[in-house]
């Protein structure tokens, strides 16, 4: 191969790399707008709802917190729900680990980056390069648009109290966790989980502070494992989907 | 300094050591399958039980308004496999029509 075929495949290869993290970074848009809303329901100013978006940059684990605020939660169950919906991050620290060596201030900066999305599209890509390249823009596409769209959502709908409940944005929160749970429910474990989780929370509402409902169904996992017909271990497959 | 801030520090704080944890520190070994089991299953547990709280909670107690309307055609919306924003638009439709009607 001489350099040139190798520099034009380079090309598009990265062309290919950019148009599978548009679409991913474009379907983040409204869920950022979403959250800005949700922020603005639940008190807080724009510079937090900000700082949420930038330097905790986890989408559910940002509506996780913002929820349980607005419900009277202690900050002990929302930053504790928070946290535990980012434990994720660690295995896809794990699993993108090789592509990002460098010195420590790179992977420092990086790993900021580590979501979901950005982990999805680095993941999917053979070689050590492309997986960091492909981390690199779906990840700073996601943050930029992320932190636009929560801007955006919260100015819209900041002065909007009744507007909320008369269009029936209140119904957003639960069909934006909805929509977060159904890609987590392909293997049987995941199901008997969210289940188990679910049934937990509503038995709780009545009788614990708000927060500790959402915090005591990750019982639901050991649920899950005490009611086990013999499977297959589940693995990382959220990151290839 | 408000809850919301200090929920912010505390999870900015958090998160990155998460973050970072493979990157800086463990590298490229793997988690034990244990605890990898317990990692891909907390969201959907965490996830479940938000979707619950916050469709049928209201402070220390159950209540049963239009937001259930809302979250019932959002499912059926994501098992029809609605993209994401219709399936926002499709809630908020549904829970607005309900309140205008009862």
């Amino acid at each position: 191969m001489t350099g040139e075929d190798q520099s034009d495949s380079d090309l598009a290869r990265r062309r290919a790399i950019r148009r599978q993290a548009a679409s991913i970074v474009a379907a983040v848009a409204p869920f950022g707008i979403v959250f800005g809303a949700a922020a603005a329901t639940a008190g807080l100013s724009m510079w937090q709802a900000v700082g949420y978006s930038a330097l905790v940059f986890g989408g559910s684990s940002q509506f996780a917190a913002v929820e349980i605020l607005g419900d009277g939660g202690s900050i002990a169950s929302a930053a504790i729900a928070g946290l535990l919906l980012n434990v994720r991050s660690l295995a896809f620290g794990v699993i993108m680990a090789r592509a990002l060596a460098g010195p420590w201030w790179q992977r420092a900066a990086m790993s900021q980056l580590m979501i979901d999305e950005s982990t999805a599209v680095g993941a999917a890509q053979e070689d050590l390069r492309w997986r960091r390249y492909g981390y690199l823009v779906a990840g700073l596409g996601v943050f930029g648009v992320w932190n636009l769209t929560t801007v955006i959502g919260f100015a819209v709908f900041s002065d909007a109290g009744d507007l909320i409940t008369d269009l029936g944005l209140d119904a957003a929160g639960p069909a934006a966790f909805l929509a977060l749970l159904w890609p987590r429910l392909m293997l049987p474990a995941q199901r008997r989980t969210a289940v188990a989780g679910a049934l937990i929370a509503l038995a709780l509402i009545p009788v614990a502070p708000p927060g500790v409902p959402i915090l005591a169904s990750m019982l639901g996992v050991a649920v899950a494992a005490l009611w086990p017909p013999a499977e297959p271990a589940p693995t990382v497959d959220e990151v290839s989907s | 300094m408000s809850a919301a801030t200090s929920v912010l520090i505390i999870m900015t704080i958090g998160t990155y050591a998460l973050k970072s944890a493979g990157p800086l520190v463990l590298g490229d070994r793997s988690l034990p399958v244990r605890i990898q089991q317990i990692v891909d299953l907390l969201p959907a547990a965490l996830l479940a039980a938000l979707a619950v709280v916050s469709t049928v909670g209201d402070g220390e107690q159950i209540t049963i308004d239009a937001r259930l309307v809302g979250l019932v055609v959002a499912g059926l919306a994501l098992w029809r496999r609605a993209p994401f924003v219709l399936v926002i638009v499709l809630a908020s439709a549904a829970t607005s029509l309900t309140r205008l009607v009862a």
